[in-house]
């Protein structure tokens, strides 16, 4: 069935769609009662962020909006030392979306929730004009400890910095998608609590963590770099990419450093924590590349270095440019 | 390699001034940290070989005319979206209405053809010897499938006219760091001609960062000697790829061309043959060039007369963010390069 302006009206068609795809898939004792706001129990000290996602194709290797959309607000919450508890969604249809589609998607944010450990307890639904288009909120809730303190602004001298995987697989396929280029790249695009929560439990000191999303490696290392007034210097050879995509980048001149990622984390942690905090990430279901990639260096402040493949430095940069449009 | 690393880095004879053609080259160099692996007698300047910075104001004032021409849509690689004509960009115009579509690959254009036969589809066919064949196969495809509705607007330039124009305006070139992907389709014997007339060397080179070192070991070595060395023999022969070069020719001729900065240089360009005008949405005369800041320098930078960092523009009124002229445009431009990886030498 396709999506028509009846099916945002806010009667019958609205509660029949919300009923049959969404209340059906996302089912749980808040959303049951469907009041006009979710009450849920709560704590002292909440971390929320939201995030909309707009990706285009819907349907990618390894994921799909869906997926997307409770991993990007998970991984938010969680790499700022959250545990993640509630989600929002608020979904844009435009006319002509296939309602066959919207479930997929809905399955395959129940599924992620559910391994994420998150519930989706609110939920709006609007339909615009257009041509088949679906968009995505989630905004999220998670609980974090009063002991807590993760900041970008934290990285000295010293610490180590780690990568939980290989970079640029999303935007990879992503692009691969688009271009209609037959390969086996998979998105990352995964749930990164495990993996926060594992890092903080282990006694490792944490200092400072991000997922690696749109802009890249490089210019979430050049926030740490600002933030913090230090000097990041990164190892080329340690980075890892698979082979599959840096034949992808070769070929298209892309930089693994500045493509998009769904489901990896970047952490900075005490210089003697580092072989500890490895082996935590490789432990955990989305680590198994992990690897110390550099150090934060004595250094000028506010800089980021790479030593390269054949010994030379060079100075990597926030991203400048569009990047690829839509890739979240 | 690490005898060659030495021998760059202790280099102490005589101030080289080495160019690197090609903008891929001027990004693999900025990526892989080259500037510092050398002595400080060994600069390193780039080019005319970003087929977006060279580009006149004209070319993309036409692009811009026929994107909001009803029935017609402009396809177009992402780095020309951001090139400014005299008032306005492509992106400009895609926010007014006008109809732009960015594609990876030129063959897409058929796809949009054949979805759409309502409507006309022009490629901005921007590039040098090296993407030509591209276009060639898109026309080879569309009069294949009887496809009507694509035309290209040219501006094809062709390597061995401007280095010889750099050689001789500029004439503080020590070799050339020649263009691997170009040299592919033109074969390394290209070079020949210029190598003997200004006794200069030419390494045609590969892009990994040991391949340029190792062309730059090559062309430190020859300083003063007319030769064209080979360094990527894996994919570049003597006489290149023929059958490409037969192709490019059934459908283009040599013509003057435009280049930003430096004006027509004669025999420096390909056009449509007059046999195939009809895939052709109005390439020729386009020739005017406006200079939007007249401090810029790009036709300095573009030539190698100064490096970037010299324009009093860089870094201040002219960034990724504001671009002044064109060469801090696209990714391959010198300036950007130079911008983006905070490049001093």
């Amino acid at each position: 069935m396709k999506i028509t302006m009846t099916h945002g009206s806010g009667g019958k068609a609205t509660s029949d769609l919300i009923a049959n795809i969404f209340a059906k898939h996302f089912q749980n004792p808040v959303l049951a009662k469907m009041e006009d706001s979710a009450v849920v129990p709560g704590a002292a000290t909440l971390a929320i962020t939201t995030d909309s996602f707009v990706v285009t194709p819907l349907f990618f290797n390894g994921g799909d909006i869906g997926k997307l959309a409770v991993c990007g607000t998970v991984n938010d919450l969680a790499v700022s030392g959250a545990v993640p508890k509630y989600l929002t969604c608020g979904f844009i249809l435009e006319e002509g979306a296939e309602t066959e589609d919207l479930e997929k998607i809905a399955v395959s944010m129940a599924e992620t929730a559910e391994e994420a450990g998150v519930v989706i307890v609110a939920g709006d639904t609007k339909v615009v004009e257009g041509s088949g288009g679906i968009y995505i909120n989630t905004s999220g809730v998670g609980f974090l400890a009063d002991s807590c303190c993760v900041s970008a602004a934290n990285c000295a001298e010293g610490d180590a910095v780690l990568l939980s995987g290989n970079l640029g697989d999303h935007h990879a396929a992503i692009l691969s998608a688009r271009m209609n280029i037959a390969n086996t790249i998979q998105s990352d695009c995964a749930p990164l609590n495990d993996m926060t929560a594992a890092l903080m439990k282990s006694g490792v000191r944490v200092k400072a963590m991000r997922d690696v999303t749109r802009g890249g490696l490089a210019t979430v290392l050049n926030e740490f770099a600002a933030a913090s007034q230090c000097c990041i210097l990164l190892n080329e050879e340690r980075i890892p990419v698979s082979e599959q995509v840096r034949g992808f980048c070769g070929i298209l001149g892309l930089d693994p450093l500045y493509m998009g990622n769904e489901g990896k984390m970047v952490a900075v942690v005490a210089g003697e924590d580092a072989q500890k905090a490895l082996n935590c990430m490789k432990n955990c279901k989305y680590g198994e590349n992990a690897a110390v990639i550099g150090e934060v260096a004595s250094g000028e402040a506010e800089t980021v270095l790479l030593n390269t493949l054949i010994g030379g430095i060079r100075i990597l940069t926030e991203l400048y440019g569009e990047g690829l449009p839509r890739i979240c | 390699m690490n005898e060659l690393k030495k021998y760059l880095k202790d280099y102490d004879g005589p101030p080289l001034n080495i160019m690197e053609v090609c903008g891929t080259h001027t990004a693999e160099i900025s990526h892989c940290g080259i500037p510092g692996l050398l002595s400080e007698n060994i600069h390193l300047i780039s080019g005319p070989g970003c087929p977006v910075c060279v580009t006149v104001t004209d070319y993309i004032d036409k692009l811009t005319e026929l994107s909001l021409a009803p029935g017609i849509t402009v396809v177009t690689f992402g780095d020309m979206l951001r090139v400014m004509g005299k008032n306005q960009s492509l992106n400009d115009v895609k926010a007014l209405g006008g109809q732009v579509r960015m594609v990876y690959s030129p063959m897409d254009t058929l796809k949009f053809a054949a979805a759409d036969k309502t409507k006309t589809f022009v490629f901005a066919a921007v590039g040098f010897e090296t993407t030509t064949p591209v276009y060639v196969m898109l026309l080879n495809e569309a009069i294949k499938h009887g496809i009507t509705n694509i035309k290209i607007l040219t501006s094809l330039k062709t390597m061995p006219a401007v280095i010889d124009w750099v050689c001789e305006n500029q004439g503080n070139i020590d070799g050339f760091l020649a263009p691997g992907h170009v040299s592919t389709i033109t074969g390394s014997d290209i070079f020949i001609p210029l190598a003997e007339k200004y006794q200069l060397p030419f390494a045609v080179a590969g892009f990994g960062g040991e391949q340029i070192l190792e062309a730059l070991y090559a062309l430190v070595k020859c300083r003063g000697k007319a030769k064209v060395m080979n360094l990527y023999p894996s994919v570049v022969t003597a006489k290149g790829n023929e059958a490409a070069q037969e192709m490019v020719k059934k459908y283009f001729v040599p013509c003057d061309a435009a280049w930003r900065g430096i004006g027509v240089i004669a025999g420096s360009g390909m056009i449509l043959r007059d046999e195939y005008a009809a895939f052709d949405a109005g390439s020729a005369e386009l020739t005017a060039d406006h200079i939007h800041n007249p401090k810029c320098r790009c036709a300095q930078v573009l030539t190698g007369a100064i490096k970037p960092t010299q324009c009093p523009l860089f870094g201040t009124e002219c960034t990724p963010q504001a671009q002044q002229g064109a060469c801090m445009v696209s990714t391959e431009g010198s300036c950007y390069n130079y911008f983006v990886n905070k490049r001093k030498a």
